[in-house]
């Protein structure tokens, strides 16, 4: 089967979803690669690299679609496309079916089958396929850059001949996958950064990274858990308190990185007027939920603007596009990982196992019928965090007690011992005769030098000790040599094989030993 | 010479054997420890020879001598891999001899008691026999049976149960080291077989041996003697039969440590200090390896030896997520950028001689500034230590190669960890998971490395047959193939 990737008709989207290196993966699980001309120029892909990858190039996209079985897109498909496809054709984007009743309708009505790259499930084994956090990777380093590039500062704190600077500070708030990588980004630039997230069990992953989490004392925290890893709205108590918080900081810092979205809602509005009023002049925010109506409560999509009191608020909703040759190589790998799943056999052909967690989820129309929204999927996103059980503290004097207690019980065990062991070797003299008894001293006594000896022995000495002791047990020989001058020959025999084969060991085992310990060598 | 002599000399040698178990307690000195046990046996060889009562000087020397070369021939020619097989093999030898010398002994009681009843006196007496009489009698005797000659009756019956117990013990070594040497060698299956009947075999073997023992000590026949014997060769069989390759590391001690008592009860038979000392000395030795081991895998010696792991404790945890495999390329590419890197390696690694290999791997990331690490747990391979031999064998230097308890905390500070045919002791079920049957077993912490990379051959279960919630971490990747095939497919593309 084909699969082909047209160029982006939404102006100014500079992503395509095919790279000359996907081509190359998807090639070897059987398929043959279209693209249109053109199509990956804006993020530095030229023709001939995807010629040199083996890459048809379509000249119009008209031809590409009419050629492809299965089409790869990044930005959801606009009616003019969606009208070219035909059944039984494949469609793999963006979609956001939840917002695009229309165009889910309109493929329907094609008979084509569209995946939606947007709701690919949140679960593990489908990480690698999940472009929304890929694509919000890129997002959150773009925002430090765009911060900076808009911030008239150094990041990092210096103590130069021209004088001191002081490193910047960034809040970033919302800890998911942008977030993230937006904390990565600027504390490894040298800002001071805090990060700010509802979810408290997120504090380690902020932490972590080199941020310092932004605590709020609230009773009712909420479990991420339960809905697939995303934040879910607080209530208002919770935003009263976070906005008090909010207020206390905006003053100090330099940039504020918003990134705090609750799935199928518009964004929450968590930087308010009076913030954006009490920050300095220069200060920077970059707004990454413009795209839902924004965090900040002046911000404005699409746009950069500055206030009154020289606060600049970036609103671009297209971050990952500023970046298009690494979303694009992000993106179609996770295209191609999407691929792999859909083609277990590598055989080129598509199997759209509506069985499977992840293909079922990400469907969204299948078959003539629409397929959203999905049902729950069967894996949980994030196991849910064991309730744990607080160790109860124990107070000095239970602890003396139970030290005690243990003690004593120590001291009556090793007294159980010894007395059995006394009061049976005393009945064991009584029986035997004294020759047997000074033997008995004998052995007692090398039993425990050896259990002394042996527990210094070095763990990674444990194959020559076995070898050594295995020539020393050989001793045996000399019980064999006091037999062997018997007048009777069968006592000979025996004591003669004996003696042979206690002199094999003795000699094999101390060679070997010395074989190997001349092989540890200190380096 | 006289008895003094020999005494002395043994109480050198028994110096000298301490000294050398000693002298292993590290790398360094153990290279001169080794020849203190060589002087010492050396020594009591000597000293028995020209000792009173011992005869046939040259076919002594003789046997002696062709043994040598047959041990010198088998020690220089053993693969590093192969050292278990070896030390199985010299066990069932020890347990042989002891076997023999302990027959030895109920013949001489035999003779001497035919003896006694020519001159017409009772045997054994009930007073040790003292002046012209007791020396016309024993005249007749050198070594070994003059001792016999002038034991009362107490000292013969306490003499019958010496042996008894000497040959018992050997016997058991013997057939259970054959096995065992079977077993490593890829000779015997190595899975875990038993007859019908199980262990109600060994247990009705070990009845009719105490019933042997009764019937001896009042008979002083040989028949109870053999029959015995018999029953000890099937336990050592069986027993040994019935326990998985995995558990070698115990066995292989255990059996070290029974040649051990084996010596050690034929010293009291021959009323001889210097065998009891040593004998005591290794069987002490290998107890405490079998302890070590046993506590290694959290497991009782008792139920290492009876066979089989103990049934899940209750619903096991699901396991999420999936095996992600990945190519040379990949994990060249990770080991190219870490700098700290610890590989775990297991009987894997032996078994497809990738010791090598992994050691060029270390020389040349370690020629690139990386710290490499090893981790070895204690029961990695199939003999205690054998991580150790091998890789010392590949020229990896000691001082980095460590034991887990050791290197267990470095994991959450270490880029990559790369596991090498090993399965159940990096298994994280030992820790999460409650209902494991390997649950509360000592595990290295590889996954909370930052990457995890796990060489081997498919998607089987380890020994223990239970699933390793390790290979579906989200940081694990793994790497197929057989473990040389894939490390000399990693070298070109790693410096």
């Amino acid at each position: 089967m084909k699969i082909g990737a047209p160029k982006e008709i939404e102006p100014g989207e500079a992503r395509v979803a095919m790279t000359p290196d996907s081509a190359q993966a998807l090639q070897k699980l059987g398929y043959d690669c279209v693209i249109e001309t053109g199509a990956g120029a804006a993020a530095g892909f030229t023709d001939d690299a995807y010629k040199a990858a083996g890459v048809e190039i379509a000249k119009t996209a008209a031809a590409l679609w009419k050629a492809s079985d299965v089409v790869a897109k990044v930005r959801p498909p606009q009616e003019v496309e969606l009208k070219r496809m035909r059944e039984g054709q494949l469609l793999i984007s963006f979609f956001w079916p939840g917002q695009n009743e229309k165009l889910m309708e309109l493929a329907k009505s094609k008979g084509a089958n569209v995946i939606a790259m947007d709701m690919v499930p949140r679960i593990s084994r489908a990480q690698k396929m999940d472009a929304l956090s890929s694509m919000a990777n890129i997002a959150g380093y773009r925002a430090v850059i765009e911060a900076g590039n808009n911030f008239g500062r150094f990041f990092t704190g210096q103590v130069t001949a021209a004088g001191k600077v002081p490193p910047a500070k960034v809040l970033v708030v919302g800890a998911g996958v942008a977030g993230l990588a937006a904390i990565g980004t600027a504390t490894s630039l040298g800002a001071i950064t805090y990060a700010f997230d509802v979810r408290p069990e997120v504090a380690e992953q902020i932490e972590s990274m080199g941020a310092e989490f932004v605590f709020l004392d609230f009773e009712d925290t909420q479990d991420s858990s339960a809905s697939g890893g995303y934040a879910a709205p607080s209530s208002p108590e919770f935003r009263e308190k976070q906005l008090e918080k909010f207020r206390e900081l905006a003053p100090e810092m330099d940039i504020v990185i918003t990134t705090a979205l609750i799935p199928g809602r518009p964004a929450p509005v968590l930087w308010t007027k009076d913030m954006v009023e009490a920050m300095k002049p220069g200060s920077v925010i970059i707004d990454l939920a413009a795209e839902r109506g924004g965090n900040c409560e002046l911000t404005k999509p699409d746009e950069k603007i500055v206030t009154d009191n020289g606060v600049t608020i970036v609103g671009y909703t297209d971050f990952p596009s500023r970046m298009a040759t690494q979303s694009s190589t992000l993106y179609s790998t996770n295209i191609r990982h999407m691929m792999t799943d859909l083609t277990p056999e590598k055989d080129g052909v598509v199997n759209h196992n509506m069985e499977d967690d992840v293909i079922r989820g990400a469907t969204a129309v299948f078959g003539g019928e629409i397929t959203y929204p999905p049902p729950p999927p069967k894996v949980a996103a994030i196991a849910a965090a064991p309730k744990k059980e607080k160790p109860k503290e124990l107070t000095p004097e239970e602890k003396r007690a139970a030290e005690f207690e243990a003690f004593r019980a120590q001291t009556r065990t090793q007294v159980t011992l010894l007395g059995g062991g006394a009061a049976f070797l005393l009945l064991l003299g009584l029986v035997t005769p004294a020759s047997f008894m000074a033997h008995f001293i004998v052995f007692a006594l090398a039993c425990f030098v050896g259990f002394q000896v042996i527990w210094n022995v070095a763990h990674s000495l444990h194959t020559p000790l076995m070898a050594v002791t295995n020539a020393i047990s050989s001793i045996i020989i000399v019980g064999a040599l006091m037999q062997i001058g018997s007048g009777s020959w069968l006592v000979i025999l025996l004591a003669a094989l004996s003696v042979f084969m206690a002199g094999i060991n003795i000699f094999g085992g101390f060679l070997v030993t010395r074989r190997m310990l001349a092989m540890f060598q200190k380096s | 010479m006289d008895q003094g002599f020999t005494i002395a000399a043994y109480v050198v040698a028994a110096v000298l054997f301490i000294l050398s178990l000693g002298g292993l307690s590290n790398q360094e000195s153990a290279k001169r420890a080794v020849w203190y046990g060589i002087a010492g046996m050396a020594l009591a060889v000597f000293a028995t020879l020209v000792g009173p009562g011992s005869g046939l000087w040259l076919l002594s020397l003789l046997l002696i001598a062709g043994g040598a070369v047959l041990g010198v021939i088998v020690a220089t020619r053993v693969q590093m891999t192969e050292m278990p097989q070896l030390v199985a093999a010299m066990h069932s030898l020890v347990g042989l001899a002891a076997v023999f010398v302990g027959f030895n002994a109920h013949i001489e009681i035999g003779r001497v008691a035919a003896v006694y009843a020519e001159a017409g006196l009772q045997f054994p007496q009930v007073e040790a026999l003292t002046g012209e009489v007791a020396e016309t009698v024993a005249a007749g005797f050198r070594g070994f049976a003059a001792i016999v000659a002038h034991k009362t009756a107490a000292e013969i019956n306490v003499l019958r149960v010496e042996l008894f117990l000497g040959v018992f013990i050997g016997a058991i070594t013997f057939t259970g080291s054959v096995i065992a040497f079977g077993k490593l060698a890829g000779r015997v299956t190595s899975a875990a077989e038993k007859l019908p009947g199980g262990h109600m075999l060994n247990a009705a073997a070990a009845v009719i041996s105490v019933l042997c023992l009764i019937w001896y000590f009042n008979s002083g026949l040989f028949a109870p003697l053999a029959l015995m014997t018999l029953c000890a060769l099937f336990i050592g069989y069986h027993l040994i039969m019935g326990i998985g390759g995995a558990d070698m590391p115990v066995v292989v001690s255990m059996l070290n440590s029974y040649s051990g008592w084996a010596a050690a009860a034929i010293g009291f038979s021959l009323g001889n200090d210097l065998l009891i000392v040593v004998g005591a000395l290794v069987g002490s030795s290998g107890a405490i390896l079998s302890y070590i081991m046993c506590k290694a895998m959290n497991r009782s010696f008792v139920s290492v030896i009876l066979g089989g792991f103990g049934g899940p404790a209750g619903e096991q945890q699901a396991i999420e997520g999936e095996m992600i495999a990945i190519d040379a390329d990949g994990v060249a590419n990770a080991l190219n950028e870490a700098d700290s890197i610890i590989i775990v390696p297991g009987y894997g690694m032996a078994v497809a001689q990738a010791q090598q290999g992994v050691a060029e791997l270390t020389r040349k990331l370690r020629a690139k500034g990386k710290e490499v690490r090893f981790g070895i747990h204690p029961v990695a391979g199939r003999l205690p230590g054998h991580m150790n031999v091998l890789l010392a064998e590949a020229k990896v230097p000691y001082d980095i190669v460590l034991e887990m308890e050791e290197i267990n905390d470095d994991f959450p500070e270490t880029d990559v960890s790369i596991i090498i045919g090993s399965n159940d002791i990096v298994n994280p079920a030992a820790q999460d998971d409650p209902n494991s049957p390997i649950a509360g077993m000592p595990v290295l912490e590889v996954w909370k490395a930052k990457q995890c990379f796990v060489l081997k051959r498919g998607q089987g279960t380890g020994y223990s047959g239970i699933e390793n919630p390790l290979f579906f971490k989200e940081n694990t990747r793994m790497y197929y193939g057989d473990a040389k095939a894939s490390i000399d497919a990693l070298l070109p593309k790693v410096g």
